[in-house]
């Protein structure tokens, strides 16, 4: 079992967002949460990641069979945590390359591997530039800064390229992209994916799940997940949209 | 606070005046007036000469406000002795301090204590003919008319009391003589090395004349060699010809015990070029006051500075920039990081006087308090009597980016790391500043060693000797 979630309720401030998740990842497989606007699926990836705004409040979640929630989130990212961000934060004055090369040194670091020479660190990140079809000249800029939407996005791809994680949540990367994008950025996605890794994508949108094709959807509603299913759910979304959930849970 | 100086000189003239020179002499008695006078008036009175013709808003932003966070009384106040009858330290700089950056090599100067040291090797050979490096006396007794037209010439405008301390009390000082037309190709290094035992007070005086088309850069560090408490008083009058360069680069790496009033006046003239950039890595408390004046037309000049400090350091930096003729440029960047109990201090003040059409002038002061306990004040001046000008000025206090920190640590960065990168980051623009690339690139190993805590107390020799 790659991800263990029992009963997960976390809160920021003194509102709880999640109410109670329970989900089972295995390695090699895809899943989908859905679900509408302020449903909490931002905040699930978040807990996940470890961002220190949001306190989990009860639950469990065992991550390689390690405890998930008593790690910070540096551990979580050595242990094969990712998550692609919704919003890619802009860092300005810290280029790319040294960012990735503290990034996949420490990473190194907590195999107990020596640090990368400089000539092997830049083959690595041409090699994995070019997953997502990403500009030298980007790499070489500050994280993020002038970045268009759709150049975060595959930044955001490639830093999981690089890093090479076990499980890779992905928070509305298809939000932003224009068709070629969201092509690039999920043949990107499809080509990293392996016996060995499992990806969370969440989106509000069928059109991702027609290029990443996840075996397991969920919806997320309220806090809490209200329907797992196959494909087959995701397109009856997309037909009918959330109002029948609505009505279902309300 | 000026008055047992005041009283020390009256006892001591003969002694001070006898190891001098005439053309520093002879300044003494008038700077003794405008010290007596900043004693009467204490909480210091205005900016000085520059502003006399305009009617400012008296007493509440301009004057006493001036050194509102630094306590000037409190650094003057202790019984510090003087090196008055000039006894040598028995130590060779030249034998402690290896001072090359790497891939440069500079001309390397010491003023140990405020004393010049006489250079055992001889670095004229590597001088163009007729510029003068080397130590004030000297130079006033070769170049005696050049000497009186411009020693005190800009000191003496100001009200300012520790300017006329230094200029009563200075025995000795450093010049740097660049004659129309020449460029200097090595950079000019000097090092002002402290020495002693007991708290201990040093008024060092600086001279630059870079002659109209010449061009020189100098680099000044401060070391100390022993852990004792000292002041030092610093003085620099720098005078730029037309069409001429020039670029002045301050290090401050000194023990927590060394305080430092240092005042940097600079006067350019039509069409010249002058870059400052004044960097305190460590200290205990510094203030540091920059007075330009661009007289002639087309001047352009940069005053850019950064403070890293952590403990109970504390960074004041002061400047002064006057546009009286059209078509000048000025920009200016001051950078503070504030750890544990840090205190900055930043004023800026901008003075475009009429007629000064098409002046351009850009002030920005970023900082970041790393803790709650730091502190930093910052406050921008503009005076404009003039239309047609483009002025803009920002100041900002804040702390780092959560949400960056965050998003390097889902990458794997350690939480430390990501905050040394941010930081390291923030500087990066006042080092670019730096028109000499060997420099800029000390100037990064340094800084990211200070963020990593390998500088926190100066190591004097050892940190110097890699430079």
């Amino acid at each position: 079992m790659l991800l263990e979630i029992k009963d997960l309720h976390a809160s920021i401030g003194d509102k709880e967002i999640l109410k109670g998740i329970n989900l089972t990842i295995k390695p090699g497989e895809v899943h989908a949460i859905m679900g509408p606007n302020g449903a909490g699926k931002s905040t699930l990836s978040s807990v996940l990641a470890g961002n220190p705004a949001f306190t989990v409040t009860k639950g469990e979640a065992l991550f390689n069979g390690k405890d998930l929630l008593k790690m910070s989130p540096e551990e979580r990212s050595w242990e094969g945590m990712f998550l692609g961000f919704q919003y890619p934060v802009e860092i300005p004055g810290v280029s790319m390359v040294n960012f990735m090369r503290a990034a996949v040194n420490e990473h190194r670091k907590y195999k107990g591997e020596e640090p990368m020479s400089a000539s092997d660190f830049l083959k690595l990140m041409r090699e994995k530039r070019a997953v997502v079809e990403l500009d030298n000249k980007l790499a070489n800029r500050s994280v993020n800064e002038g970045f268009s939407g759709g150049e975060k996005k595959r930044n955001e791809i490639f830093q999981m390229a690089m890093l090479e994680p076990k499980l890779s949540i992905l928070d509305e990367t298809d939000s932003g992209l224009d068709i070629d994008a969201l092509r690039v950025v999920s043949e990107g996605v499809n080509k990293l994916k392996s016996q060995d890794n499992a990806t969370i994508v969440i989106t509000h949108y069928q059109r991702l799940l027609d290029y990443i094709r996840p075996e397991f959807i969920h919806v997320l509603y309220k806090g809490r997940i209200v329907k797992s299913g196959g494909p087959e759910l995701a397109l009856e979304l997309e037909e009918r949209g959330y109002d029948w959930i609505r009505e279902e849970n309300d | 606070m000026y008055k047992q100086y005041i009283e020390l000189y009256g006892q001591t003239a003969d002694t001070i005046c006898g190891h001098s020179c005439s053309v520093m002499n002879a300044r003494r008695n008038e700077a003794l007036e405008r010290l007596a006078k900043a004693q009467e008036n204490i909480a210091p009175a205005t900016d000085g000469p520059m502003s006399e013709n305009i009617p400012l808003p008296v007493g509440k932003t301009f004057g006493p406000e001036k050194y509102a966070h630094t306590d000037i009384d409190a650094l003057l106040a202790p019984d510090y002795g003087l090196n008055l009858n000039r006894l040598k330290l028995d130590v060779n700089p030249y034998d402690v301090f290896h001072c090359d950056v790497p891939n440069m090599s500079t001309l390397l100067y010491f003023l140990v204590n405020d004393q010049y040291y006489d250079n055992p090797r001889d670095n004229s050979q590597s001088l163009p003919e007729g510029v003068f490096v080397g130590g004030m006396l000297e130079f006033a007794a070769r170049f005696p008319e050049v000497a009186a037209k411009y020693y005190d010439k800009l000191a003496s405008e100001h009200e300012d009391g520790v300017i006329a301390l230094n200029t009563v009390l200075a025995q000795d000082g450093f010049v740097l003589y660049v004659p129309e037309n020449i460029k200097v190709e090595k950079p000019i290094q000097l090092i002002n090395v402290l020495q002693g035992d007991v708290p201990f007070m040093v008024n060092r005086r600086l001279m630059v004349i870079i002659e109209n088309g010449a061009q020189a850069k100098l680099l000044v560090c401060d070391h100390n060699l022993s852990p004792a408490q000292f002041l030092a008083t610093q003085v620099t009058e720098v005078f730029v010809g037309e069409n001429a360069f020039f670029d002045i680069y301050e290090l401050e790496e000194n023990s927590v015990y060394t305080n430092r009033i240092a005042s940097t006046l600079i006067r350019q003239a039509a069409h010249s070029n002058v870059m400052s950039n004044g960097i305190t890595l460590t200290n205990g408390v510094t203030r540091n006051n920059y007075y330009v004046k661009l007289e002639g037309e087309g001047a352009e000049t940069h005053v850019s500075g950064m403070a890293i400090a952590d403990g109970d350091q504390h960074v004041d930096n002061y400047s002064f920039i006057e546009h009286a003729a059209p078509y000048c440029v000025s920009n200016e960047l001051f950078k503070y990081v504030l750890n544990e109990g840090a205190r900055g201090s930043f004023a800026g003040r901008i003075l475009v006087r009429e007629g000064a059409v098409k002046t351009e002038a850009y002030q920005s002061n970023k900082n970041l308090c790393m803790t709650d306990e730091a502190r930093m004040w910052t406050r921008p001046e503009l005076e404009i009597y003039c239309d047609d000008v483009k002025c803009s000025h920002g100041a900002t206090v804040g702390q780092l980016d959560q949400q960056a920190i965050f998003y390097m640590r889902a990458r794997g960065v350690t939480e430390k790391e990501a905050k040394m990168l941010m930081m390291f980051a923030f500087m990066a623009d006042v080092i670019e500043q730096v028109r000499l690339e060997p420099l800029k690139d000390r100037l990064r190993q340094l800084v990211e060693k200070r963020f990593r805590g390998d500088l926190a107390k100066c190591r004097g020799c050892t940190d110097c000797g890699s430079l």
